[in-house]
């Protein structure tokens, strides 16, 4: 018998027996009322979550508040070319010297806007030369109102150390990326990818962080110190 | 060789007077309840959510066998290798042969307390690797050669001093107070490590059935970097871990890090369906799932406490636990402490061992109201205690009751062992807490109640 066989066997056997539903000792061992959820407990409980604005505008401003909160560079313009003016100060503020991206649309013209040497992960890379780069500029699936949350794959976003390995993130996204809650995240995944998922789906929200030495909150621990978000 | 039960109440006495070790506590979980508070009351209605989290695990529990076999299928059918491993034993051998056949030298790990459960460093440094902890805190404990502390804060024992203490000797590092730079110089050490490191570990906090994906939940993007540079990824990861489908991870996410650590959402929460698929231009050449039992299938196997496996170890019933407040993580001597580790560690390393863990607790019931998927704790400590006495009667107790049951029976001699008790209460005070003391242990550290002036009885019997 293979381990699998064996594991699902004793799950089975385990399984013979019926458990009470959740909730059943709130009524103190009396037989408590089993709330039996229409769909899925998560369609319903949607509506108990953190709210992520009804209104485009609304999602904006939730965006916004939830992102800074973490710490996130959330700048919200009215067009491409405004975005990568942001971007030309934030390099020069920060004396970017080079530019790690990948070969799709925006992000490869915002790395070249800049007048800076290069590197495109997605035509192979060498880890030290992209460890070396002062930022990391990636596309990315979905922004979340609700939680200020960037969703990037490995497909969007230039592979799993583009996002990661360089220690300033800039994160394009276009307005139509922009939505209300994490539920409607999952969708547009989903709608995106079909059954050919990416082999990494990652949720971002902030930089890097830590408060693993007396609960303080310390950026870049091992990741990225800064986070920018342009949208468009 | 001391038992379990000597060991917990030997160190519970040294840390329940560590004025120093209480501050701490203290401090890092009144930050930590404000900030869990403010993240509640952002939700339109935090109660109706638990419950639909419980009913969500209860239906992912419940339905093992199909979910664990759909998430296997899906997992593999993306090149992911599927091990299962039905006891600690079995997944120590499974990762030690995958690094074996690597060839393999230096391992970075992210945290993943089912490594703690099975030993696995141990294992690995046994076996000749070098094995380095990525997460600060776990790092941190691991140059201290020391288990983690708290599943989720695993350095909370530590302060600012002693962890600049630790880096100086350790790392040979410049001397320094301030938290960033402590950060900095770990970040640092770490860094060459990462891309080093053949091989990868991490740990997982969800399984999803539906796409055959784990999801880890972290702030550092230390897992990030463990998950993308190595050339082989293993995660380890408990059969419970299952979830039915992805869109769960909409009420999930939010969840564990509002209960966990008073966030909206954790730093970085991410999905890993395979490794590096054609087309894509880095990630591991090979990933390896390794299914953990080591005895979750008997729990499951109690229907009656089978809820306990809906934990999704966020470290909330730890968090408001008054006994974890006083006595401390490592005092415990388990992998998971606090009310969550009471209930399961019997069930996972022998009921009679480990059934002093369920006497210790005010059944206050405050974990059972912080748990975010509704698991009904304190009445599991109390199943246990239960259990425990069932499986193995005490002869004191027993003749105790008995000669109760006999007094309590029989008014006239009820009486008279009243009278007796309030005449040889001045007595008590002079033996109070010395070996001829009959109640020692709890006058040890409790004061005997008075006896009343009058009885119910006396009372009673006045007003008639
Ligand atoms: S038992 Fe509940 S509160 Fe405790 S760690 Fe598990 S999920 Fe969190």
């Amino acid at each position: 018998m293979t381990g699998r066989e064996k594991i699902l066997g004793r799950i089975r056997e385990a399984l013979t027996v019926p458990a009470p539903h959740p909730g059943a000792h709130d009524a103190h061992g009396g037989q408590a009322p089993h709330t039996s959820f229409k769909g899925r407990p998560v369609h319903v409980a949607r509506g108990w979550m953190p709210p992520g604005g009804d209104t485009f505008e609304e999602q904006v401003v939730r965006f916004r508040a939830a992102s800074t909160e973490l710490k996130t560079d959330f700048r919200f313009v009215g067009s491409r070319d405004e975005a990568f003016t942001e971007l030309a100060r934030i390099r020069d503020t920060e004396g970017w010297k080079s530019v790690a991206t990948h070969r799709a649309e925006q992000p490869s013209a915002a790395a070249a806007s800049l007048g800076l040497p290069v590197i495109h992960t997605d035509e192979g890379y060498d880890v030290d030369a992209l460890e070396s780069c002062d930022v990391g500029i990636s596309g990315c699936d979905v922004l979340v109102a609700q939680t200020g949350t960037v969703v990037v794959t490995n497909r969007s976003a230039g592979g799993r150390a583009l996002s990661v390995l360089p220690p300033h993130h800039v994160v394009v996204a276009t307005r139509d990326q922009l939505v209300r809650d994490l539920t409607a995240a999952f969708a547009r995944v989903q709608e995106t990818y079909g059954t050919g998922y990416p082999s990494m789906i990652s949720f971002i929200t902030g930089p890097s962080r830590t408060g693993d030495i007396e609960r303080i909150l310390v950026l870049g621990a091992h990741g990225p110190k800064k986070l920018t978000v342009l949208c468009w | 060789m001391t038992t379990h039960v000597q060991d917990f109440l030997a160190q519970a006495r040294v840390v329940t007077r560590d004025l120093r070790h209480r501050g701490l506590i203290q401090t890092a979980l009144r930050k930590y309840e404000t900030a869990r508070d403010r993240k509640k009351a952002a939700f339109n209605d935090w109660q109706s959510a638990r419950q639909a989290a419980a009913e969500t695990k209860w239906d992912a529990i419940n339905h093992l066998d199909t979910y664990l076999a759909e998430f296997a299928d899906k997992m593999e059918a993306r090149g992911t290798q599927v091990h299962w491993a039905g006891n600690a034993a079995e997944a120590r051998e499974i990762i030690l042969g995958i690094i074996r056949s690597k060839g393999a030298r230096s391992i970075i790990k992210s945290k993943a307390m089912t490594a703690e459960e099975i030993h696995l460093n141990d294992a690995m440094e046994k076996a000749g690797y070098e094995v380095v902890e990525s997460d600060l805190g776990e790092f941190i404990v691991q140059l201290r050669h020391e288990p983690p502390y708290h599943i989720v804060f695993p350095a909370m024992h530590l302060t600012r001093d002693d962890i600049n203490e630790l880096f100086q000797k350790e790392l040979g590092s410049a001397s320094t107070r301030e938290p960033e730079e402590l950060t900095m110089i770990a970040r640092r050490a770490l860094r060459r490590k990462y891309i080093t490191a053949d091989v990868g570990i991490t740990g997982a906090n969800f399984a999803i059935a539906e796409t055959g994906m784990i999801s880890i939940t972290e702030n550092e993007g230390n897992a990030r970097l463990t998950a993308a540079l190595p050339k082989t990824m293993i995660t380890l990861v408990g059969i419970e871990k299952v979830l039915p489908k992805l869109e769960d991870l909409a009420l999930f996410l939010p969840m564990l890090a509002t209960a966990g650590a008073g966030q909206t959402i954790t730093g970085y929460n991410t999905m890993y369906g395979g490794p590096r698929q054609p087309g894509e231009c880095d990630g591991p050449e090979e990933y390896h799932v390794v299914l953990l039992d080591n005895r979750r299938t008997e729990l499951l196997a109690d229907p009656e406490q089978r809820d306990a496996l809906h934990c999704i170890r966020c470290g909330a019933c730890l968090n408001v636990c008054p006994i974890f407040k006083n006595v401390g993580g490592h005092t415990y001597g388990t992998t998971y402490s606090g009310p969550v580790g009471s209930v399961i560690t019997p069930h996972l390393r022998g009921l009679q061992d480990w059934k002093h863990l369920s006497g210790s607790s005010s059944l206050c019931g405050a974990c059972t109201e912080a748990c975010p998927v509704k698991i009904d704790l304190h009445h599991h400590l109390l199943r246990n205690r239960r259990n425990a006495a069932f499986g193995e009667p005490s002869f004191f107790e027993r003749l105790a009751y008995r000669l109760f049951a006999f007094v309590i029976n029989r008014p006239g001699l009820y009486r008279f062992a009243k009278e007796a008790g309030r005449l040889t209460e001045p007595l008590q005070k002079l033996i109070r807490n010395t070996p001829l003391d009959p109640a020692r242990a709890w006058t040890g550290s409790r004061d005997l109640p008075p006896m009343p002036e009058q009885s119910f009885k006396e009372w009673w019997e006045e007003r008639r």
